[in-house]
């Protein structure tokens, strides 16, 4: 193993289809039109020596350092902004060029801190490298002259420092963080020998000033200026793998560096086909929970939850845990246990669950926290367009025209992707930027950003969507938008002319739905003509949309505007969910529902079960089993008594708190398979310690059905990857499953599913990744879907009849709570509550209108009782005005908050995919937190205790 | 009053199939419960219809409950595909 070192061309990739060829070094070259003198030569292996450009921006030409010298032209063009042109002659290296190189080095170096050996980057900096290349051997002018040495170093940041007296003002970074993250943090501050780069204003540090802390700067910098704290403690890495993130369901690529199994620091993979090349904090910094001493890494088992936790070895553990599960099989049936798989896990890891519930228990009381997010996506994409998935790659984002974003905090929730929106958002010289409707009850950060702009932001009241969604088609249809060509050849023509006599009537019109949804009507109608016309149009959402009592209503709404305006099956268009987890996509395409076998097939149907039966040697049941929210109802009712729970946290994440705990509180046996106590194994008596993804084989799926491979880096700390503790627990209750590496599994998945025929560990390593469909028709893969013909045939049109959600405001609750997510944290925390993203977002805080907090008396940082028909909790207020008046907004990434006991048991008609978006609420002033918070941080604090192993004899 | 969590799920099922075409209303009920409804549920749904207890049901529910599948008798007890018996 060694460290993959990525070549930098110093210049992006030009796309023109044209090429040049041209001579450089005598070498001949042919590259595409556009691309820079210095970029061609590296495609040709010629490194010209360069400090300000890297390929991941736009050519700068100020370093002076990359000059070169073109026959019949004046002068040393820079190669970075200089463009190919046919039949050039292009000299690299001569007598002039090596003296202006060497002149340039020796003033840098006259201004740089010779501490080299002592260095951070010591080993891995390219102005060290550039003094080589050009053969610096002396510094005529000294030391002693004015500098910038002996300057503070800013270490606010909790990842990263910046020291100035190291900085060359080569502005690498402060175009990093301009072109790649869209931040617009940094710049250069002053002129000429007194320019510095500057975080936010004067008065800032890097904490202090707008950075995200995305690590795009660390990245570009070329000396030891901005450098991770990891790589100044530890020493630079010796080696490094390729593998996938395991937060947001972007799925960036990542190298691993490592010295030893020590993790040094994480690096966006340029070759990463999600994020190319770039990061966010959580994936590039936040992965400090991995060591956290709060980690378990051994079994225990208790026979009460009231009881304090004993420490036991594997084998005690897993047999104490299979002779529960058949006891209560023999005394309850065959029905009354179950498990939960994980959208963290891998694919191979949540296809042995299921298998382990279907084969082993013998029903199929599987699910996963799908259900929770994304379950309504499935059913409404599933029913239009014939699969459960987004229909396109992030790449098509470059060629769209108008992006519709409703019920998604791209720059929250999916950072990365985010960055990729407003980079085409703001366009470039020669390509004016895509227009943006925003429809979103909160003035997300998308609505007004640095040089993006929303055209037109619907604020709408939480739970309108589909009076919303079937209003934006009244206006395409009346209007006479609709791309009739395409609907006629490729959607049921019938029921599109049924659909559009519906969405017709009047009672749809933007003016009839204004008083329900609270957006004038004008506005809808130019947010439609916009998406209509504009071009290419897609549309991205999230868990706005699903998590509602219409959240499946409003996907097929989404769906219906799309096919009703021709914006699928190309570049640039589509239906694009963004999905919460690294792996909700996964677990869902691997047969984690229970009505469904991997490859989203009804397990009702004989030839499908066959298929698994014959492999397996069982009988599978054909009756679909529980849902989660189900699961709890049969717990209370005393029919459901055991449940296996991997990598997910129901109790903290799921809603109406109070009845998921008497759920949880009911059974007999409840396995917690985790990385970490959480609130969930408050009522378990089996603990399995879970693996991190650093210590894994496997594969997870992204939001653009990309399947990415997962490498493990180090050992397990807890000894097993998790697929090998679902094994142990399959063998223990007597299942023959023998599994030597995830590679058999997904053979298997492969074997079984049509959609993954393909997929194999040779492809992944070969092409780095795959989308699915990947089979004898796509042989390697799809990175768009539904482009001649949908998956189901003819796109299917479906009524979208708007009905109001029985979580309603009145009197007493006069308020809509909805919730959300925040950049630094992730889902319940329960990872990044345990890195130095905390220094962000501490605590859960209550966004309310200062209209509404003036009438309650309530000011800015005060606690308030946070109280519904379901419970109360209190929470910090912050007074805001992106937050409508009527509307209050919190995130829930700490446990406790306890958010979840205020939402309620209302869930979407098809999926029970619980409205977590809605719930009415009423705000007053208070003290402190409840009673109800205060009796749970005791009831946490009991059911934590562990009495540790006796020493063996 | 605490509403009945079953029969309210079910007429959320019917409100959505009541602007489906005719004829293919009370069938969407039914296939949608069918396909997503584990047994338990379906049998606590009959036994409220065979009782009569029918007053807040959406009327699609009571037209799809023909077509709605009766659940067999109750998963037996005793797991199959178990066969170790040192681990009973």
């Amino acid at each position: 193993m060694s460290l993959i070192q990525e070549i930098d061309y110093g210049t992006p990739v030009s796309k023109a289809e044209k090429t040049v060829t041209l001579t450089i070094d005598g070498c001949d070259v042919t590259v595409p039109e556009g691309t820079s003198l210095m970029r061609a030569a590296m495609e040709a292996g010629i490194q010209v020596p360069k400090l300000c450009a890297t390929d991941m921006m736009d050519a700068f030409g100020s370093c002076r350092l990359c000059v070169v010298e073109v026959e019949g032209r004046n002068g040393t063009p820079a190669s970075c902004t200089t463009p190919v042109a046919p039949g050039m002659k292009v000299s690299t290296q001569t007598e002039r060029l090596k003296a202006i190189r060497k002149g340039v080095m020796e003033l840098y170096i006259s201004d740089h801190p010779l501490d080299c050996l002592t260095c951070a980057a010591n080993g891995d900096c390219e102005l060290q490298d550039m003094a080589g290349a050009v053969g610096l051997r002396e510094v005529r002018y000294g030391y002693e002259g004015e500098n910038h040495l002996g300057k503070a170093k800013d270490v606010s940041n909790p990842y990263f420092q910046f020291d100035p007296s190291k900085c060359i003002v080569c502005s690498r970074c402060v175009r990093a963080c301009n072109e790649v993250q869209g931040t617009f943090a940094l710049t250069v501050e002053g002129r000429g020998f007194d320019s510095i780069i500057s975080a936010g204003t004067s008065f800032d540090n890097f904490f202090s000033s707008e950075c995200v802390s995305c690590g795009a700067c660390v990245q570009a910098c070329p000396t030891a200026t901005l450098e991770e704290k990891a790589v100044v403690e530890i020493g630079t890495p010796e080696h490094s793998v390729v593998t996938t993130c395991a937060y947001c369901g972007v799925g960036c690529s990542f190298k691993a560096e490592m010295r030893g199994e020590e993790l040094v620091r994480m690096v966006p993979y340029k070759d990463g086909k999600a994020n190319r090349g770039h990061s966010c904090v959580k994936g590039r910094f936040a992965l400090g929970y991995a060591t956290h001493k709060d980690r378990v890494l051994n079994p225990m088992i208790r026979d009460h939850h009231s009881q304090p936790w004993k420490e036991v070895s594997w084998e005690e553990a897993l047999s104490f845990t299979a002779a529960k599960i058949k006891d209560i099989q023999a005394k309850y049936g065959r029905g009354s246990v179950g498990g939960i798989s994980s959208s963290r896990c891998t694919n191979e890891e949540v296809f042995v669950v299921q298998k382990l519930v279907r084969a082993g228990f013998g029903n199929n009381n599987i699910d996963t926290c799908a259900r929770v997010c994304h379950s309504p996506t499935g059913y409404g994409l599933n029913s239009t367009f014939g699969t459960s998935a987004g229909t396109q790659d992030f790449d098509s984002v470059e060629d769209t025209d108008v992006i519709l974003v409703i019920g998604a905090n791209p720059t929250d929730g999916h950072p990365v992707f985010a960055s990729r929106m407003k980079k085409r958002l703001r366009g470039k010289p020669g390509q004016p930027g895509a227009k943006l409707i925003v429809i979103d009850p909160r003035r997300i950060d998308l609505v007004e950003t640095p040089h993006v702009k929303a055209d037109y932001h619907l604020p709408l009241k939480p739970g309108t969507n589909v009076a919303m969604l079937t209003a934006l088609a009244h206006v395409i249809v009346t209007e006479g938008l609709v791309n009739e060509s395409f609907v006629r050849e490729r959607c049921e023509w019938d029921e599109f002319q049924e659909w559009a006599a519906f969405v017709a009537e009047e009672r749809h019109s933007p003016e009839a739905v204004e008083s329900v949804t609270g957006v004038p009507a004008d506005l809808v109608r130019k947010a439609a003509r916009l998406y209509a016309t504009g071009g290419n149009g897609a549309i991205y959402y999230g868990l706005g949309v699903t998590e509602h009592s219409q959240g499946s209503t409003s996907v097929i709404a989404i769906a219906n505007l799309a096919m009703a305006t021709g914006n699928i099956g190309r570049k640039g268009v589509g239906v694009n969910p963004l999905r919460g987890q690294n792996n909700v996509q996964g677990s869902c395409d691997m047969g984690s529902f229970p009505h469904e076998l991997p490859g989203y097939r009804h397990i009702s149907v004989d030839a499908v079960r066959e298929t698994f039966e014959d492999l397996w040697g069982v009988t599978l049941d054909k009756e679909p089993g529980l849902r989660i929210p189900n699961m709890f109802d049969a717990a209370v009712e005393g029919t459901f008594k055991g449940l296996y729970c991997q990598g997910e946290d129901i109790l903290q994440s799921d809603p109406d708190t109070k009845h998921v705990s008497a759920g949880l509180a009911a059974l007999e046996l409840l396995i917690v398979h985790d990385l970490f106590l959480n609130e969930t194994a408050n009522y378990a008596n089996v603990f399995l310690p879970g693996s991190t993804f650093l210590e894994k084989n496997g594969t997870f799926t992204n939001a653009e059905r990309r399947i990415n491979r997962v490498r493990k880096v180090m050992a397990p700390k807890n000894g097993y990857e998790d697929w090998q503790v679902t094994q142990m627990l399959a063998q223990a209750i007597g299942m023959d499953m023998n599994y030597a590496h995830p590679s058999e599994i997904m053979a298997e998945i492969a074997a079984t599913t049509p959609s993954f025929a393909n997929v194999s560990y040779e492809l992944l390593d070969e092409k780095g990744s795959v989308q699915w469909p990947c089979n004898e028709a796509h042989p390697e893969g799809s990175p768009i879907m539904h482009v001649d013909e949908f998956m189901r045939g003819k796109g299917k049109f479906i009524m979208t009849e708007y009905v109001a959600t029985d979580e309603r405001t009145g009197p007493r609750f006069p308020l809509l709570l909805t919730t959300g997510r925040i950049l630094s944290q992730y889902n319940v925390g329960a990872q990044t509550r345990r890195t130095g993203n905390v220094v962000w977002h501490d605590q859960d805080l209550l966004e309310i209108h200062p209209h509404d907090a003036e009438q309650r008396g309530v000011r800015d940082g005060d606690w308030v009782k946070l109280e519904s028909r379901s419970g109360s909790t209190a929470i910090m207020a912050k007074v805001t005005d992106r937050v409508a008046p009527g509307v209050v907004y919190t995130t829930f990434h700490h446990p406790m908050t306890q958010v979840n006991v205020i939402t309620t048991d209302f869930s979407d008609w098809a999926t029970n995919c619980p409205e977590y978006k809605v719930t009415a609420v009423q705000i007053s002033p208070s003290n402190g937190p409840t009673e109800w918070q205060e009796d749970y941080r005791e009831l946490t604090m009991e059911s934590r205790r562990i009495v540790p192993a006796e020493a063996a004899e | 009053m605490e509403r009945d969590k079953l029969v309210y799920m079910a007429n959320q099922i019917a409100k959505f199939f009541e602007s489906a075409p005719e004829g293919a209303r009370s069938k969407g009920v039914a296939d949608h419960i069918n396909k997503f409804w584990e047994p338990r549920m379906r049998t606590q749904l009959f036994e409220r219809f065979d009782a009569g207890r029918t007053s807040e049901m959406n009327p699609l529910v009571l037209e799809a409950m023909d077509a709605i599948r009766r659940p067999e008798a109750p998963q037996s007890s005793g797991a199959p595909n178990q066969g170790d018996p040192s681990l009973a």
